[in-house]
């Protein structure tokens, strides 16, 4: 959902070059940080998730894999936080392991789709003409799929591993990067600085990679960021259909999936631990895009 | 940049809608082969649960699908072109009678959940966008954002559990209506509508409620894009020349917000709502299920699954024929208010 | 219009038809009446017509309410609570009488005279034997189903006058009167069916499909795929007592979760096939009737297509490293019956019954150091996405179990229509598994299914002569037979010695009553609406 980024409509004039400020990048950061305190709290969230991602691992109680029939469906208690799940696992443990392939596989897709994205994008939008017209009707080929539907399609025909469930949010993905970049480059191709890049004997693909794409970069950042979470998301949504990752490696979307069956039982422990954790998360890089957005938005530096 | 004339702008037009068809192609090749390239063998799930070989070979001829693929693609595009979506196994329906069916249903409910969205959502934002970085804006922000984080099957889960199970003021989350109803003569398959139209009111208050659950799921789902976007449309419109033209000039604060501003910010707010809805009906699937709401999210869902090929390509070529009309419209937009997108005018 | 709708319906009453007929005013399903039944299923119902290619299991219950069989199995009280049907006693459903012939080749079934379909047409012979010839004729499941029973083609059956109806038989089987009491060999108001078939449709499935022409218990008020399905009473219906509903709504709920919150609030009456979690936590809270299912056991399948799994030692090793206690506490959360620990010596031909396996690690690692494979190996172990809620659990536990002898796993879910073609079809999932149920309650019917070579469920490729000739030479034999009960303990030896399926436990099909009582629980695991009472 937050793929639609408020981004994609370009309504930057065009003549914005960030990197030309004289106080540097640091202390802008600094003074956001300082004047927005939910930006500032999801830099620490961010930095919590990251710090679980690297060290979860090594620093949980028990072991994310270890079942035990005789401390089945436990609730949150001293031994076990967050309780037991329906074979006797730590759902504590299994939550802080869950961060770094969860992390990973949102990163991996959103990179792939990213690198992809831009490159089609920043071609159609610097030369245009026939190149812009197929690339353009191949996106709205890609859009024209609901969009859940085709990633489920993709991850059911190849199979459920890990890797197709990156490709699958990756290609979903694509199109919004590249109609993003290519809107961005597009409108700045004949700007002034371009023209001057040009006249100064740079190569057009110089150009563009070292003076268009630049500027692209920022709304960019804001769009990763959203889909980082929205990745997350997917990931569960697939989960819940039963097309996730497979058992019994721990995954936020599959703990939440099961879990949300022992809900009306009341075994609520088992999906609300998870739930709040992969909200967290997703809520994380959500603010952290708007929080980009404001570091990078030059109208709000003056 | 020179502005577009308005014959250059009608061949724009009719461009615009050629282009279309590549697409929907597209669609149509990518989806079957996308179905073809499904695991598992449909004949062999649909020989059912004591089948030999042969008689499974009976329904592989059954369904067309000893034919090569060139083959079944030809005769599928013939179907198509004869109006034919195909035959469902699953649901044992003709693909478009199920489509037809199911469609309102999805639509009633991605559309009651978009107007809660937006009546939540466009204040929001245009509180937020009045007072940029106070504690107002801050709250709004974590409070949508909060909405787009959880999975949407959970929530409803959760809604089911405390509204229904716990306080037991909610409805049996049964689908579209109580059993004790009868459904309202089809007119428009929107309960809600139909209702009215009979002036039947009790069916109509019984629809409503079994609306409220599912619709407030999605709609905690869409309110972020929509706040986001109405605080950022209206913060671009009211730092333009024309509202500091429009402040010197002396015109009170609240006519500037809401006729001037607003009004400008309108065009990028209805973008994303045309964005989020065609979103939301694909994306629906997951509340669908849990509140067992018989849409074409559940029914793609399910289709899917056994490898029912006709059923998730109508499905398919529906949602997009519904993205494509609506992308068309907006697009149209764009190219009339923003000229500098499209290369039309060089 | 100065009535509403609703109004009209209420004066106009029994005049409308079944299918507009609505409830009078909208109160909630508990106080709906006594003669309402509101149920939900998980499962979709995709055709009103068993015989048509495609149709789900679901959908079979259809042939059940309404249709009529020529006869029906006997009841019994069950062992989990309700009812159960009685596999020993064959009880009139549309015939009056029979007769076997001496030499066991002829059938002679008297049909009822009083016997109506729903369009007042009497039921005669000649509607039997187009049903009969349908379901031999149309391939797929019933034609399969149709020839278990020796019941292969239509010159076969004979409508000798109208109220008489003959089966000629290729060779006597004791398999052929309980086939005719399955879901299959329903009758088909014939008359009504041919009038809507065609050239290319001469069975009328297309007709059927939607609209049943029947004799049975309950009409189809109402049917809309993935929501739910009104059936409406026959009145006339002779097959059997009065059913007490009149009308019965059966909801189709995707959620469990949901099915446990609507049937532990009492706003429907019976929830069917629940979870195994759901059945023992219910319990306390309403009528659960958890019934072991006859003929039917989970099982893990070793392929000997994959060589590890062809030395014994290692399927033994298999067989005693399974943590059966655990996997029954917490994936049948003790539904069921335990299927292991059983003593060695086979003294009766009960099945299915516990193999003389138990867990015992160090056994198990002597097996292993025995075997050719004492390094250990890797193996895939696959199960169905869509029966994860038992598989899931029980393959987590498997697999750490077989980690400590040195068999590594790695689970694989496989979705629906996969399954069925990886696992029965090209039988080619190494480690899996599986729960087949035989319809016909007699041991040598399971192993013609499960052990027999190239056949559906013997998924595991297992081929052993001694069992080929054991089955072929029990699968017809009457029960009574001197030599049955000797055959079939030595098929058990084999199978428990040769182990293709290392049995785990014996599922039960799991019941929630809320306000409704006499529930029967039935071979063919659907719910059937004409015992069922108002408590």
């Amino acid at each position: 959902m937050t793929a639609i980024s408020d981004n994609a409509a370009p309504t930057d004039t065009g003549i914005d070059n960030p990197s030309s400020h004289r106080d540097g990048p640091f202390s802008h950061i600094a003074y956001v940080l300082r004047e927005n305190p939910v930006t500032l709290l999801a830099f620490l969230l961010f930095l919590f998730i990251v710090g679980c991602a690297l060290f979860g691992p090594y620093l949980v109680p028990y072991d994310p894999l270890k079942t035990s029939a005789a401390h089945a469906l436990q609730p949150p208690s001293a031994d076990h936080w967050f309780g037991t799940d329906s074979v006797g696992r730590d759902v504590f443990s299994r939550v802080v392991v869950a961060t770094r392939l969860d992390l990973s596989i949102s990163i991996a897709a959103v990179g792939l789709s990213f690198v992809i994205g831009s490159i089609l994008g920043g071609i159609a939008g610097y030369w245009g003409g026939w190149i812009d017209s197929v690339l353009n009707r191949l996106l709205d080929t890609i859009m024209a799929f609901p969009l859940f539907v085709l990633a489920m399609g993709i991850v059911a025909a190849m199979g459920n591993t890990i890797e197709n469930i990156i490709y699958a949010t990756a290609i979903i993905n694509i199109p919004f990067y590249a109609r993003l970049v290519r809107a961005e480059v597009n409108i700045r191709r004949d700007a002034g600085f371009v023209r001057a890049a040009k006249l100064a004997g740079n190569t057009d693909l110089r150009v563009l990679i070292m003076h268009i794409f630049p500027n692209t970069l920022p709304p960019m950042m804001v769009q990763i960021s959203l889909n980082m979470g929205w990745a997350i998301l997917n990931a569960a949504g697939l989960s819940f259909i039963g097309l996730g990752v497979r058992p019994p490696t721990p995954e936020w979307g599959i703990m939440v999936a099961e879990g949300a069956n022992f809900i009306v039982s009341g075994e609520w422990w088992l999906a609300v631990f998870p739930g709040l954790w992969l909200m967290i998360a997703v809520f994380t890089f959500n603010l952290l895009g708007d929080g980009l957005r404001d570091i990078f938005d030059p109208r709000k530096r003056t | 940049m020179k502005k577009t004339t308005t014959p250059n702008r009608v061949r724009a037009v009719t461009g615009r809608i050629a282009q279309t068809i590549p697409v929907l192609f597209g669609v149509v090749v990518i989806s079957f082969l996308l179905t073809r390239a499904l695991p598992g063998d449909p004949a062999a799930y649909f020989a059912g649960a004591a089948a030999s070989e042969e008689s499974i070979q009976q329904i592989r001829v059954a369904l067309g699908l000893d034919k090569s693929l060139p083959q079944q693609f030809l005769i599928y595009l013939q179907d198509l072109f004869q109006g034919d979506l195909g035959q469902s196994i699953s649901t044992g329906q003709p693909v478009a009678t199920d489509l037809a069916n199911r469609l309102p249903a999805s639509l009633e409910l991605t559309l009651s959940a978009l107007l809660i969205s937006c009546g939540i959502a466009i204040p929001l934002g245009v509180l937020a966008a009045t007072r940029p970085g106070s504690a107002v804006d801050h709250i709004c922000r974590v409070l949508v954002t909060a909405g787009v984080s959880l999975p949407t099957f959970f929530t409803g889960i959760l809604l089911i559990y405390i509204f229904y199970y716990l306080l037991g003021v909610a409805p049996s989350p049964l689908g579209r209506l109580d059993f004790i109803y009868i459904e309202p003569d089809h007119v428009t398959g929107f309960y809600l509508v139909d209702a009215a139209i009979a002036g039947d009111w009790e069916t109509w208050v019984a629809a409503l409620k079994q609306l409220v659950l599912p619709s407030i799921t999605l709609a905690l789902f869409t309110l972020a894009p929509i706040a986001r976007m109405t605080r950022a449309a209206m913060l671009s419109a009211l730092s333009s020349d024309y509202i500091r033209t429009a402040r010197a000039s002396g015109l009170s604060d609240k006519k500037i917000l809401y006729t001037h501003a607003f009004r400008n910010a309108l065009l990028p707010i209805v973008t994303t709502l045309g964005m989020v809805f065609s979103f939301t009906l694909g994306a629906n699937v997951l509340v669908e299920k849990v509140f067992a709401w018989p849409g074409i999210g559940s029914y793609a869902v399910e289709a899917l699954v056994v490898s029912d090929y006709a059923a998730v390509q109508g499905f398919v070529l529906a949602m997009a024929v519904l993205f494509v009309i609506l992308n068309l419209v907006i697009d149209l937009m764009y190219t009339a208010i923003d000229p500098r997108i499209g290369f039309d005018s060089q | 219009m100065k009535t509403s709708r609703r109004q009209f319906l209420k004066i106009s009453g029994g005049v409308v038809s079944a299918s507009m007929l609505p409830f009078l005013k909208s109160v909630p399903a508990h106080a709906a009446g006594d003669d309402v039944l509101v149920a939900v299923t998980g499962q979709t119902i995709n055709s009103l017509d068993l015989h048509r290619t495609g149709t789900n299991r679901a959908s079979y219950q259809v042939a059940i309410n309404c249709y009529d069989r020529l006869v029906s199995f006997g009841t019994k009280d069950a062992a989990g609570g309700g009812l159960a049907y009685d596999y020993s006693i064959i009880e009139p459903e549309l015939a009056e009488s029979w007769t076997v012939s001496d030499d066991g080749l002829t059938l002679t079934f008297k049909l009822k005279p009083a016997a109506k379909f729903w369009d007042g047409a009497k039921v005669t012979a000649a509607d039997v034997k187009w049903s009969f010839d349908r379901a031999v004729s149309v391939g797929g499941f019933p034609t399969v189903q149709m020839k278990a029973g020796g019941l292969l083609r239509p010159d076969q059956f004979e409508a000798v006058d109208d109220e008489t109806f003959v089966i000629k038989l290729d060779k006597p089987s004791k398999l052929t009167i309980p086939d005719l009491a399955v879901p299959v060999p329903f009758v088909i108001n014939s008359k009504v069916a041919i009038e809507n078939a065609t050239d290319d449709d001469p069975w009328a499935m297309e007709y059927l499909h939607k609209t049943p022409a029947g004799s049975g218990a309950y009409k189809v008020a109402k049917w809309a795929s993935g929501e739910q399905i009104v059936y409406e009473r026959n009145d006339d219906w002779v097959g059997g007592p009065l059913p007490a509903y009149k009308r019965v709504v059966l909801r189709e709920v995707p959620s469990p979760s949901t099915r446990r919150a609507l049937i532990e609030r009492g706003d429907v009456q019976l929830s069917f096939n629940i979870p195994n979690k759901d059945a023992a936590e219910l319990a306390s809270k309403v009528d659960v009737f958890s019934t072991p299912i006859d003929n039917c056991m989970h099982c893990l399948c070793p392929n000997t297509n994959f060589e590890p799994f062809q030395d014994a030692d290692v399927r033994k090793a298999l067989a005693y490293a399974i943590p059966y206690e655990a996997i029954f506490k917490t994936a049948a959360y003790g539904q069921g019956a335990p299927l292991w620990g059983g003593e060695s010596e086979i003294n009766d031909i009960a099945w299915p019954r516990k193999s003389p396996y138990y867990t015992d690690m160090d056994k198990a690692r002597e097996h292993m150091a025995k075997s050719k494979f004492a390094d250990g190996f890797e193996v895939p172990l696959s199960i169905s996405l869509g029966l994860a809620s038992w598989m899931e659990p029980t393959a987590l536990l498997i697999q750490e179990s077989l980690s400590q002898i040195g068999i590594k796993t790695e689970i694989e879910k496989i979705p629906g229509a996969n399954w069925r073609t990886a696992v029965l079809v090209e039988k080619r999932l190494p480690l899996h598994l599986e729960n087949f149920g035989g319809w016909l309650n007699t041991p040598d019917y399971y192993f013609f299914w499960a052990y027999q070579h190239g056949h559906l469920f013997n998924s595991s490729n297992y081929m052993n002569q001694e069992i080929e000739d054991l089955v072929n030479a029990t699968l017809h034999m009457p029960v009574e037979d001197p030599e049955y009960a000797p055959k079939i303990k030595r098929m058990f030896e084999i199978a428990f010695e040769d182990l293709p399926r290392i049995p785990l436990w014996q599922p039960s099909l799991n019941v929630a009553a809320n306000g409704s009582t006499d529930y029967e629980f039935w071979f063919h695991r659907q719910l059937d609406a004409r015992p069922l009472k108002p408590v």
